[in-house]
């Protein structure tokens, strides 16, 4: 007869403190995904720059106010405007010489209108500074993306949770409302929104509201829904943990990878949402700046003074690209199939 | 009943659970099935894989919403419980996982695992009080004070399974489903867990409802068996009765297919085929009682058939 298992004994495990020690380091999930991203050094470098260039819009309050941007000296107008930007350095194309139209050879209208100031990024057509304009917005395009971000965060996610979470009729109705919210194109609703609100960064960001969380509330929901039936979930409802306590303390960290990668998805396009908005003028008012009015102001100049349109489309290209990069990064560090030991 | 009998601690009563009730891939997971469980004992519940073992344990503890019947806790009626009885009633009924790997979030410390409980049910005054728990629960299932700052996927199957059944004691329960706490670890780590439990057993007078899969280890943990296919309760009794005395055919085909340790009696086991007909030909089947204390799912005369065979 095999033995009573009383004969059995714990081999080796008279002490404890010696044995079934874990010699490696403790690595949290975060530090692990951390350790990943840093592999990745695209995504590194548009962390970093993302960083700067966000620390630089908060700082950039301070000394390039919104009234320094669209202000402008109506008697100097002819003195001032359509400046080409100009470093004090000796770079072709950054040295303040333009070809005028219709001229064969670069002059210098710094020298030629007496103008002692250095405009680093030019001025535009009614002389104003091209850099404080473009800085002002960065401004907007970062707002925007922030609140995409709280938007996708607040509303995406709960919504998304408590659909999954529910189940049944609830969550299938909620995923109907959300299929007819994404049936409505985006630009009615930010014209509808102008209609009522006038055009402006406050309408693009209700616009955003309404419908920037609707994907992250399909994923957040279908994450949930299979997160549900986890025996971890399971094992905190037979403890009595709540509902709200669950969604926070296992469903939402076990879809962390998910809800970055979506954000970092979502904030290029509202973006670009805000900037082809103001560029057909239904994003903000005149003379408030953004990247897509400064573009789309441009454009009519495009073959004469062509460094006031690659100015904000470069600062344009270079924020979406390097969220793009980053969220790439991401994706692969939170990669569920290597961060499942 | 006499009064010498032990407390029913849970009773169950003609519980059914049907996945899917309705639909094409129905799926009878607990058909008709009733059984007690005393005060202080062992149930141990065995039966193949996928005949609803971890459906009742977890249909017990309202994780699963029963289609019909009722589950009685402590006298009071399971599927009804509102408010503070309800978690009165979780605090004293928990459950062990059957796959360690799979119950324990990879993105909480194993402090904060195990303090889980004791986070809901306020047992702690203090973090220093909270860390202490924790810290005795892991000296009691046999783990490191320094494992508290680690993550499951450092661990172990069987340091995983501990943690389990750390969490799970840390509300202090009274009644345990342990459902094949040993199935996924190795041979050598079985014994460990089975010996944690027992001891674990006598020092805090639990009850449990063992589940597994196989008799021979049911068989040293139990007091009483049930022996559970396709969703259907076949057959009760003592450890010993349902061990050396087996009455239902199926259940006797899955002890001739427990390997024995003696070469000369092992070359001449044969194992008994099961002839499920006995369950699918639809004549109307209770419990039974054959022997006192013995019951098996049969019509009349197939249990009186059965008590012939035993003389
Ligand atoms: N959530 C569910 N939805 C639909 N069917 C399910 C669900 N959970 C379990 N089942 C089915 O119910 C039946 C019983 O499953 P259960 O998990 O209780 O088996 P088990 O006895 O625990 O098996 P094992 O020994 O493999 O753990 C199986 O046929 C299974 O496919
Ligand atoms: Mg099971």
């Amino acid at each position: 007869m095999a033995a009573n298992t009383e004969d059995f004994v714990i081999v080796g495990a008279k002490s404890s403190d010696a044995n079934e020690h874990i010699a490696k380091p403790a690595l949290s999930f975060w530090q692990d995904a951390w350790r990943r991203l840093k592999l990745n050094k695209l995504a590194v470098v548009s962390m970093w720059f993302l960083i700067f260039i966000l620390g630089f819009a908060i700082v950039s309050n301070i000394f390039v106010t919104q009234n320094d941007a669209n202000s402008f000296d109506s008697d100097n107008v002819g003195k001032y405007k359509n400046l080409p930007p100009k470093s004090g350095l000796p770079i072709p194309g950054w040295n303040g010489k333009i070809k005028e139209p219709g001229a064969t050879e670069s002059t210098d209208p710094y020298a030629n209108s007496n103008v002692k100031k250095n405009y680093l990024f030019g001025t535009d057509t009614i002389g104003r500074s091209l850099g404080k304009r473009v800085i002002v917005g960065l401004r907007i395009s970062l707002l925007v993306a922030i609140s995409a971000t709280l938007i996708d965060l607040l509303i995406g996610v709960s919504y998304g949770v408590f659909s999954g979470w529910k189940g049944g009729t609830i969550d299938v109705v909620m995923q109907r409302i959300i299929e007819i919210m994404s049936s409505v194109p985006n630009l009615i609703v930010v014209t509808m929104i102008g209609l009522l609100l006038g055009s402006g960064v406050t309408s693009i960001i209700i616009a955003i509201a309404l419908t920037g969380w609707l994907s992250m509330a399909r994923q957040v929901r279908n994450m949930t829904l299979s997160l549900k039936e986890r025996d971890y979930v399971l094992a905190a409802k037979s403890l009595g943990e709540s509902s709200t306590k669950i969604a926070i303390k296992h469903l939402i960290p076990n879809m962390a990878g998910t809800i970055i990668v979506q954000i970092m998805m979502t904030v290029p396009n509202a973006i670009m949402f805000e900037a082809v908005l103001s560029a057909i003028n239904l994003g903000v008012k005149p003379p408030t700046a953004s990247l897509g009015s400064l573009i789309s102001d441009a454009q009519s100049m495009l073959q004469f003074y062509p460094y006031q349109i690659l100015i904000p489309s470069a600062v344009l290209v270079l924020i979406s690209l390097a969220f793009i990069l980053l969220g790439d990064g991401l994706r692969d560090a939170f990669d569920p199939r290597a961060s499942e030991d | 009943m006499t009064e010498e009998t032990p407390k029913k601690l849970v009773e169950l009563k003609d519980l059914q659970l049907y996945f899917n009730k309705g639909k094409s891939n129905e799926v009878r997971a607990i058909d008709h099935v009733s059984f007690d469980i005393y005060e202080g004992e062992v149930f141990g519940l065995v039966g193949e894989s996928g005949s609803g073992k971890t459906t009742i344990g977890r249909t017990i503890l309202k994780l699963y919403e029963p289609t019909d019947g009722t589950i009685t806790f402590d006298g009071k009626d399971v599927t009804k419980l509102k408010g503070k009885q309800l978690s009165e009633f979780r605090k004293n009924s928990q459950m062990i996982f059957q796959d360690p790997q799979a119950s324990l979030n990879g993105r909480m410390k194993v402090r904060d695992i195990i303090a889980e409980g004791i986070d809901v049910n306020h047992l702690a005054k203090s973090n220093d009080e909270r860390n202490n728990r924790v810290q005795e629960l892991l000296d009691l299932v046999g783990l490191n004070k320094d494992h508290s700052s680690r993550y499951p996927h450092e661990f172990s199957g069987g340091q995983r399974q501990r943690i389990g059944i750390a969490r799970a004691l840390a509300v202090d329960p009274k009644f345990i489903i342990a459902d094949e706490p040993i199935s996924a670890l190795d041979v050598s780590i079985q014994a460990q867990v089975v010996n944690l439990m027992k001891e674990l057993q006598k020092k805090h007078s639990l009850t449990y409802l063992f589940i597994a899969h196989d008799l021979s280890m049911v068989k040293y943990i139990s007091d009483r068996i049930g022996v559970m296919h396709w969703g259907k309760l076949l057959e009760i009794g003592t450890a010993d009765a349902v061990y050396n005395h087996p009455l239902h055919p199926y259940t006797k085909s899955l002890l001739s297919a427990i390997p024995v340790p003696d070469p000369e009696v092992e070359s001449n086991r044969q194992h008994i085929d099961y002839d499920s007909s006995i369950e699918t030909d639809g004549k109307e089947r209770t419990m039974l009682e054959v022997n006192p204390g013995h019951f098996v799912l049969a019509t009349e005369e197939e249990a009186a058939a059965y008590k012939l065979e035993q003389q």
